[in-house]
């Protein structure tokens, strides 16, 4: 996995709660057996009308929000189905930081497996940013700071974020966890020899 | 010793090694897999050149794209058909036991596992799945992952997770007539939120718990997600062994006997503390219908479609405004009277046998309405097999119900079984997200005996008037249909 330590890019706004993972990645592209393809997904029945011509009334269609790589949210952001494609959508469409007051927890452990950063903030804070956003008319940038912790705009706003600890070093390091649990594989059949009962 | 919640019990056994940065290893003791989050985990499997490491401790099911039609027919999706092809190929290479179209045992995921008795008490049990909440009925730690995480668990047998916060539900009280466990947890959901309890693991508690059946705790664990906890438990008593007991993976003879003294060890000690508590008078609740495009836009069957302006903050009526705009109602309509075009009673939140029977009851020697499409697609093929036995097809057939092979179907809409835009659907489902069952679909989550009786008066009724009209009149099926659609109540 990419490490996460740094990142300064463009913001896109989309100020609506409970996003779901089914208006993330639509059930109709899940199929696929690969991990990749699921960028042009994202976001499908909100970004293209039945037509299959993009919807300009869509956040991420303006103009304002192309070339963005750090999303900006409403809370419980990711809530819903597991589908780790939701992740694998926002990173290929190039999001690399997610920004929401909450967070669904199955949707916050697929981003960190997949190096995009789930920042907590406070409700307050992402409202700031929605309204710095809109005001500065198209060229908003962020820097979410991993190691430091913290999201600056370079123009006064600076906040701290909430992320796990663990999950945190697991982003900093990209950790191939498979690997790192299979170096405790001399625990792991310990604790299978000394279960008091067989499954 | 410290008073322990019944979490605390089933985590601590459970713990492998405790990581330096705080969270610790669990050790799985059943992994589900399905056809749609797996491929991507074994593909990854394959390229480090890593295995299966207990293929024993792993089972695998077609569910959520296969088609529910004629099974005799080659399937018609090539996508999906690829996808289908990909997890027997894997199960074959990896040695891992797969329930696949062709098996009697086939079914959703989180009904197969319970049916035949995997799901076992105390358990960690783990799917690439958010409902795999469901499990946590028999007092399992069960919650769904993503496919790193599948991938995780293939290779090592354990999960990476940070202790979550508990949070008690307590519901108390005898639910009313015509009231269901899904009335009870869509009331839950409606008051907590739907991110009421992210980061946590609920234990549902109280006498209307108890009273429960297990398919109805299946209900209430598996819509856990649907608040935002992974999980969601209940602690095991006789309604679970008696469900247990003779189920083909179950424990048997002797080791029955020890495993059920072990699992009456798995309940909340009294002190035990939890991070949040809940209460909810299970008495008052009534039957529930969701308006809006998430499981905590709900109300009382009884109840109108609500003004944006009523709720507090401006998030919450820019959602609620989208979700009337997406729904195509208007504020002030009574839910009930509300007109149907189809009729979905299925998903592994409510397509178990009970399920069945409480919606024949209500169907029993009526018909559709006009203009009406209905499906049951029972949620494994073993709840078919026993319906069918019970002669349910045959009252559901007679109604003009389609009776189909198990699977997601329309809960998801990942295979044929979708909605067309602007249907609106009685749904006995989990999820009435935008486009969830069909881009443009509109969903109203409800009961099975609600979504019945909304498929034979075409439009949403409460159903607890239906079954007193019933009782009275039994005989005059089409004059009880007439009434029921023209007033509503």
């Amino acid at each position: 996995m990419e490490p996460f330590v740094r990142h300064t890019g463009l913001v896109a706004a989309l100020p609506r709660d409970d996003v779901d993972t089914d208006q993330i990645v639509p059930k109709q592209f899940l199929a696929r057996v690969e991990r990749t393809g699921f960028g042009p997904a994202l976001f499908h029945d909100w970004r293209f009308r039945p037509d299959g011509t993009p919807n300009p009334e869509f956040e991420l269609n303006r103009p304002t929000a192309q070339g963005a790589s750090i999303l900006v949210a409403g809370a419980n952001f990711g809530c819903g189905s597991s589908r780790e494609h939701a992740v694998w959508a926002l990173r290929e469409y190039g999001f690399r930081a997610i920004l929401a007051p909450s967070f669904a927890d199955i949707f916050s452990a697929n981003c960190c497996q997949n190096g995009v950063v789930p920042a907590l903030l406070a409700p307050e804070e992402i409202a700031e940013l929605f309204r710095r956003c809109e005001a500065a008319g198209g060229d908003y940038r962020l820097t979410v700071d991993l190691e430091a912790e913290r999201v600056e705009d370079g123009r006064g706003f600076s906040a701290r974020f909430a992320i796990d600890r663990y999950r945190r070093e697991m982003l900093l390091s990209g950790l191939d966890e498979i690997g790192r649990t299979l170096l405790l594989e001399e625990r792991i059949a310990a604790y299978e020899r000394a279960r008091p009962h067989p499954v | 010793m410290t008073p322990r919640t019944l979490f605390d019990k089933v985590w601590d056994a459970h713990v492998v090694h405790e990581l330096p940065e705080g969270p610790a290893l669990l050790y799985v003791d059943l992994h589900l897999v399905h056809e749609v989050t797996s491929p991507q985990a074994f593909e990854g499997l394959r390229r480090a050149g890593r295995r299966v490491r207990r293929p024993d401790l792993t089972v695998a099911t077609v569910d959520h794209n296969v088609p529910t039609g004629d099974r005799a027919l080659p399937i018609a999706d090539p996508v999906a058909a690829r996808q289908l092809a990909a997890l027997g190929a894997n199960a074959r290479h990896f040695g891992v036991e797969l329930f696949d179209l062709a098996s009697p045992e086939q079914g959703i995921v989180h009904v197969i596992g319970p049916e035949l008795g995997l799901t076992q008490p105390g358990m960690v049990i783990v799917c690439g799945d958010s409902h795999t909440s469901t499990h946590g009925a028999f007092g399992a730690l069960a919650l769904g992952l993503g496919t790193s995480e599948v991938e995780h668990v293939l290779a090592t047998q354990c999960l990476v997770w940070s202790k979550p916060r508990t949070m008690e539900a307590r519901f108390t009280g005898t639910l009313a007539p015509g009231v269901t466990a899904k009335d009870l947890i869509l009331a839950f959901i409606g008051r907590i939120g739907t991110a009421g309890a992210t980061g946590h693991v609920i234990e549902y508690t109280g006498d209307a718990i108890r009273a429960l059946s297990m398919e109805q705790r299946m209900t209430v664990c598996n819509m856990s997600i649907e608040a935002g906890a992974r999980a969601g438990m209940i602690a095991p008593d006789d309604t679970t062994y008696d469900y247990l007991a003779e189920r083909p993976r179950a424990p048997g003879g002797p080791e029955w006997t020890r495993s059920v003294a072990r699992w009456r060890e798995l309940r909340t000690d009294s002190g035990a503390t939890f991070t949040t508590r809940f209460s909810l008078d299970a008495s008052a609740v009534a039957p529930q219908v969701t308006w809006g495009t998430s499981p905590g836009m709900v109300a009382d069957v009884t109840g109108r479609v609500p003004h944006p302006a009523d709720f507090p903050t401006d998030g919450e009526r820019r959602s609620v405004e989208r979700a009337l705009a997406y729904m195509a109602l208007t504020p002030g309509t009574p839910l009930a009277g509300l007109p149907i075009d189809r009729v979905f009673l299925g998903s592994c939140t409510n397509a178990r046998i009970e399920d069945l029977r409480a919606a024949a009851r209500v169907v029993q020697g009526r018909r559709v309405a006009a203009g009406v499409r209905a499906m049951v697609v029972p949620g494994s093929q073993r709840v078919k097999a026993q319906a069918e036995r019970e002669r349910l097809d045959r009252v559901f057939r007679e109604a003009g119900f389609e009776w189909r092979n198990s699977g997601c179907s329309m809960c998801l809409g990942m295979n044929p079984d979708v909605l067309k835009s602007g249907e609106r659907c009685a749904s006995t489902s989990n999820r009435n997200f935008e486009g969830r069952q069909g881009r443009g679909g509109r969903t109203h989550l409800m009961s099975p005996a609600m979504a019945a009786a909304a498929a034979i008066a075409g439009r949403i009724v409460d159903v607890r008037e239906w079954q007193v009209r019933q009782d009275v009149e039994e005989v005059e099926d089409v004059e009880v249909v007439k009434r029921v659609e023209g007033g509503a109540p």
